[in-house]
Formats: C-alpha cells, sequence, structure tokens
C-alpha cells in the first residue's frame, strides 16, 4: 500500500485516473447493458420466476409452487420427448448444412469468370425468410404436385427429415457465405507452397486447408447448434408439430404449452431449453476449440 | 541437382505479356538471380519454373526435361515465398517434414517413400544447418520473422531438390537481418552446391550473391552477366540506371572529334572520351558516369552544388549539370574544404569512366 493512502493524502494520480477510466467505461457500456437488460436478463429472470407458478385455464389466477413444478416438467415424459426430437433435428441439419456449404464454397472458391453470378445464387438463401424457405419445400416435397413426389411430412419416421430438408436449405447461404470468407483469408502462397510441396489436392484439402478453416467452422458448429435449437417456423408452416407428435421440437412444445394456458410449465421448459444450449455450446467450445487453430495465417 | 533453361518462353495473361520471348540458360549450381523493378516479369519467370504459372509459348526445361506440362507437384523443385508460407497450424518440425511425406525419394538405389526415422533424421539435419534445432517444436506465429525465414529455407532444403525458388525471400527482414541472411544465403549454396534461382528487385541482393545476374524489364530479358560485368559495362540505359546505389549518371551530350581525340560536349563543358571508333563527330549521345567517378577538378563540366549529404563513409554531392541532375560520389568525407550547397564548380571524369549510349535505341556504345 502506498504511504499516501495511510496518512489521508489524495490517492496517487494512477487511482484517480482509473477511477475516471471506470465512469467512462460504464458510459460507453451503458446502452449496451440498457438494451441487453430490458430485452435479454429481465425476459430471462421474468421466465425463471414464472416457473415457481402454476396458472389456471384462463391464466386468472396464479399459485406458488416452488421448485416442485422445475423438478416434475423437468423429468417428465413430456420434456424428454422434446429434447430427443430436438437433438435429432440437431443432428439431422448441422453436419449435413455444414460439409454442403463446405463444398458449394471450396466448388465456388475459384477465379472464373462469372464466378460471383455462382457466388450470389448460392449465398441467396441468406435473404429467404423462414417462411419462404417453408412454402418452397412444402411445395417441393409435396405428394401429388411436388418436384419430388413423396408423402414425406404425413409420415411420423420421415416428416422431421422433411424439415430439416428445408432448414438446410435455408441455412446454406449463411454457411457458404462465412465458409467462402474463411476459405479466402487463407493466403494464395500457403496453397501454392503446399502444391511446390508435393501435395495433390485432396491432401491440400485436408492438410492445409480444413485446419486454417477451423475457426471458421467452429463458428459455424455453434451458430447452427444454436439455430437448430431454437427452429421453430419451419415446424410450425410444414408440420404444426405432427403427425402424431413427430416434430415437436422443444422449441414447440413451449409455445404449444403457452398458448394451452400453462404459462409456468412453458417457462421451465424454456429454461431447460436455456441451459441445455448454453452446455452444448460451451462443451463446443470447450472440446473443439483445443483442436482449433486461431493463429494468424500470414505466418 | 540440375540447371534450367528458358528456350523463347513467352507468358501471357490476357492481352498483357508479362514475359516475352525470354531465353536463358541457368547454369547447374550457379546462383542465379532476376533482377527488375515491380511488374517486370521475374516472379512469373519464377513462377513458370515452379509450375504454378503454366507456359504460354516456348519450352521450360530443368535439367534436360521438358517440363512445360509437368503438374507443380511433380517438379524436383522447392520454393521459397516472400510471405515464407509456412502452415500456421503445424510446428516447425512438421512444417519442415511436410514435403518429406509427400513423395518418394532416392534411397540407396531404390525410390521410396521415407520411413519415420528417415524423415526425423533428414528433419533434424536441415534444421542444424540453420540452427532451429531449439525451436522445433514452436509453431510459427511464436517465431521471429527472421526464424520463420529460417523455416522456410529449411523446409525448402530438407527436399535436397534439383533447383531452389527463391521469390524476394529478404524482403520482409530489418536491413540489419537482411545482410545477415545474405551472407548466410551464400554460405548455404557453398554448403549445398545446388541450383539457385532468386528473385528480387534489390539489387544490393542481386550484386552480393549472385554468380550471374540476369536484368529484367517489362517482360524482357536486358543483360545476363556476372554482378560486376553488369556493373562495369552495363548494355543498355535501363541496367545503367538500375545497377548502382546511388545510381549511373545520364547526361545528354554531342560528340566531338578532334584529330583521333573524341570528346563529348556537355552543357559549355568537355569531357575527354580518348578513342572511341564507333561514334562519329556531330553524333547525339546520353553519356552515363557512376557517381564514383566524378571528380571535382579545375576543368570539366560546370555544375551547381545543390545538397550535400554526409554518410560518414563517404559524402554524396547533389548538382545540377546543364538542368540534369548529377550525384557525385566523394570516398574522402574528412576533407572539410570541401564544396557546400550553392557552390560553382567543375566536374570531370577520366575517359574510360565515360559510358556512351544510342539516346534512340539507349544500347551501349563501345
Amino acid at each position: 500500500m502506498p504511504a499516501t493512502e495511510a496518512t489521508g493524502v489524495r490517492p496517487p494520480p494512477w487511482r484517480r485516473r482509473r477511477v475516471r477510466e471506470a465512469g467512462l467505461a460504464a458510459l460507453f457500456l451503458a446502452p449496451s447493458i440498457a438494451v441487453f437488460g430490458a430485452f435479454f436478463f429481465y425476459p430471462i429472470g421474468r421466465i425463471v420466476y414464472l416457473g415457481f407458478f402454476q396458472q389456471n385455464q384462463t391464466r386468472t389466477r396464479q399459485r406458488w409452487v416452488g421448485t416442485d413444478q422445475y423438478v416434475d416438467v423437468l423429468t417428465g415424459g413430456e420434456f424428454r420427448d422434446g429434447l430427443v426430437i430436438t437433438v435429432q433435428y440437431v443432428l439431422f441439419t448441422v453436419p449435413a448444412g455444414l460439409v454442403l456449404g463446405v463444398l458449394l464454397a471450396v466448388a465456388a472458391n475459384r477465379r472464373l469468370r462469372g464466378i460471383k453470378i455462382f457466388h450470389t445464387i448460392f449465398a441467396s438463401t441468406v435473404a429467404t425468410s423462414v417462411a419462404v424457405a417453408s412454402i418452397v419445400w412444402l411445395v417441393l416435397i409435396n405428394p401429388t404436385v411436388g418436384y419430388l413426389e413423396v408423402d414425406w411430412l404425413r409420415d411420423p419416421d420421415r416428416a422431421l427429415f422433411g424439415v430439416s430438408l428445408s432448414s438446410i436449405w435455408q441455412n446454406l447461404g449463411l454457411t457458404f457465405i462465412i465458409v467462402l470468407a474463411g476459405l479466402q483469408a487463407i493466403p494464395d502462397e500457403i496453397n501454392e507452397a503446399a502444391t511446390v510441396d508435393g501435395m495433390s489436392a485432396p491432401r491440400r484439402f485436408f492438410t492445409v486447408t480444413l485446419p486454417m478453416l477451423s475457426p471458421t467452422l467452429l463458428f459455424l458448429v455453434v451458430v447452427l447448434t444454436v439455430f437448430a435449437f431454437q427452429a421453430f417456423a419451419q415446424i410450425d408452416i410444414l408440420t404444426s408439430g405432427g403427425p402424431a407428435g413427430s416434430t415437436e421440437t422443444l422449441v414447440f412444445k413451449i409455445f404449444q404449452q403457452q398458448q394451452g394456458g400453462s404459462v409456468g410449465v412453458g417457462s421451465v421448459m424454456a429454461v431447460g431449453l436455456f441451459v441445455i444450449t448454453f452446455l452444448v455450446a460451451l462443451g463446443q467450445f470447450l472440446l473443439l476449440e483445443r483442436r482449433v487453430h486461431y493463429g494468424s495465417n500470414r505466418a | 541437382m540440375s540447371g534450367v533453361t528458358f528456350d523463347q518462353v513467352t507468358k501471357r495473361f490476357g492481352d498483357v505479356v508479362a514475359v516475352d520471348s525470354m531465353s536463358l540458360e541457368v547454369r547447374d549450381q550457379e546462383f542465379m538471380v532476376l533482377l527488375g523493378p515491380s511488374g517486370c516479369g521475374k516472379s512469373t519467370a519464377l513462377r513458370m519454373i515452379a509450375g504454378l504459372e503454366t507456359v504460354t509459348e516456348g519450352e521450360l526445361r530443368i535439367g534436360d526435361t521438358r517440363v512445360n506440362d509437368v503438374e507443380a507437384k511433380d517438379r524436383d523443385i522447392a520454393m521459397v515465398f516472400q510471405s515464407y508460407a509456412l502452415y500456421p497450424h503445424m510446428t516447425v518440425r512438421d512444417n519442415i517434414e511436410v514435403p518429406l511425406k509427400t513423395r518418394p525419394y532416392d534411397v540407396d538405389g531404390e525410390r521410396r517413400k521415407l520411413r519415420k526415422p528417415e524423415r526425423a533424421d533428414r528433419v533434424a539435419e536441415a534444421a542444424r544447418i540453420l540452427g532451429l534445432s531449439e525451436l522445433l517444436d514452436r509453431k510459427p506465429g511464436a517465431l521471429s520473422g527472421g526464424q520463420r525465414q529460417r523455416v522456410a529455407l529449411a523446409r525448402a532444403i530438407v527436399r535436397r531438390p534439383q533447383v531452389f525458388l527463391m521469390d524476394e525471400p529478404l524482403s520482409n527482414l530489418d536491413a540489419k537481418l537482411r545482410a545477415q541472411t545474405r551472407v548466410e544465403l551464400v554460405e548455404l549454396h557453398r554448403e549445398l552446391r545446388t541450383t539457385i534461382i532468386y528473385v528480387t528487385h534489390d539489387q544490393v541482393e542481386a550484386m552480393t550473391m549472385a554468380d550471374r545476374i540476369a536484368v529484367m524489364e517489362a517482360g524482357e530479358l536486358q543483360q545476363v552477366g556476372a554482378p560486376r560485368d553488369v556493373y562495369a559495362r552495363p548494355a543498355n540505359l535501363f541496367v545503367a540506371r538500375f545497377i548502382g546505389s546511388p545510381p549511373m549518371n545520364t547526361l545528354d551530350g554531342r560528340v566531338r572529334v578532334d584529330g583521333g581525340q573524341a570528346h563529348v560536349e556537355i552543357g559549355d563543358g568537355r569531357l575527354d572520351i580518348g578513342a572511341r571508333p564507333a561514334v562519329a563527330d556531330g553524333d547525339p549521345v546520353v553519356v552515363g558516369i557512376r557517381p564514383e567517378h566524378l571528380r571535382i577538378a579545375e576543368h570539366g563540366i560546370a555544375a551547381q552544388v545543390r545538397a550535400v549529404e554526409w554518410l560518414g563513409y563517404e559524402r554524396h554531392l547533389y548538382c545540377d549539370v546543364a538542368g540534369t541532375p548529377v550525384i557525385i560520389r566523394d570516398a574522402d568525407p574528412g576533407d572539410d574544404d570541401h564544396a557546400a550547397p550553392g557552390d560553382e564548380v567543375r566536374v570531370h571524369a577520366a575517359a574510360d569512366a565515360v559510358h556512351l549510349f544510342d539516346p534512340d535505341t539507349t544500347e551501349r556504345i563501345d
């Protein structure tokens, strides 16, 4: 401790400067704290709070039930079924979407006349709304007028796969743009060095391109997984959770509970989904980050 | 080990001719420097040898083999890039080992892939030569520029290729490290006894390292020769002005012949040029004189001193001669009794230090 403090003299200049800087930092952070507080932290707190109550059908009265509702709902069959379907949906959409996006981006990452046209076409689904994408696939996989004359959406074993096709297609634009940007950040000289070092094109892809793309891929795995956990509109439009509840993901079940007046049950499920999504994303970061190379590409 | 031959090689990118009908023979074990300003085609020429650019016309040979249609990965060359192009996600050891894993090698008369211990031996040997043994487990991001440059060199020499290609490998180093690495590269060449083709725009690198220099400009080869020859007898005005620092002074003049003795008139003064059978009385010429060959004298051509730069080991006088800027290099900076800015002086050069060039063709006149 500086002697000045003990004798009651004004604090040293570095300490005054630090206090002033903290005030300035708080000022700069205030807008985002306000926005996050109003639209993120308050709603989460409110949902956690609502989970402690049971409502009647008309939502005119609510009764404190404490943590019992959390235990009942989170260990119950409804939540487990929703979670299983959600995880299936993640497994259907994320790996396939990622592989397709990487393939498209690698194919389009060359200096050819007119390649920008293909870039635009491949990226175009990013500008498509979920509703439009869903309608497109509703028509495409229609048993009578569809391009693929199949009846997947009314088959409990295939309905989730049908919905997944729509999501994969819709997310492809985003995946394509991000992977292409990642590919273009790899200096030409590194690929040329690999060529001169005697690598064939596939070997170059697996030993040089893919490792250097790893931060991009980690980002996409996390984002696409979160997207899949949150998917709602495509399910509502294509199957409305059916047939026989085979496409009722957790988000869809939350929606049903809220519609049915069980705000408390829906809130508990929402908290459960939030915690699971958070843990999965965290796990992905911790597990995959060890395999990710963040170094400067210009080594 | 082999030489490299350009036989009337042309490279076009659309309508742009990057290399124009270039013929050059790089001898086995030679240190050849391709020298020229940016955009002169030197890097394109090097990339054609590497197989990173195709040859539009002509024939390119490595040793006796025509390589126009041989893929880059199948050519027995190694290349050091300007940015080093190390694989950032691999350790130094893995970086150096990559070329050993990708292709078969001749081992005791047998052509096969190297085994793991054999690869480790070769990596250790390359690391030892370049002083990288302590750094093998680091990643490129944890190395300094000079160390990265050594890793790039190690990755090249570990192959023991027929030809080394180097594309401005020193340009990202600071001046001190560059000077040090120049010497090391020359020593490495002596040790490895392999053909090196080295691209640079830095004439100091070319002069200090090359066995021979090939000067290029606008896709065309201007002159090929030993550094001393290129410096002493530049083939044309471009080479004269490009080689040398400060560059050769060039002045417009007119030849006068008086009873077998020739001289050139520049402004109101004249310089003796001895006997020059190739020029006649009245011919316009461009006169070239290296800064170190100009002396302040009693007689000669009039010059006005504009500025004086003192460099410790020498002094540069920036003068004006008949409206043309001229630099005089004085190797005796201790002399205090010297010209100052604003002084009117007369400058002189010995007859054999005066180069003449044709003002139309820009070619040298002997």
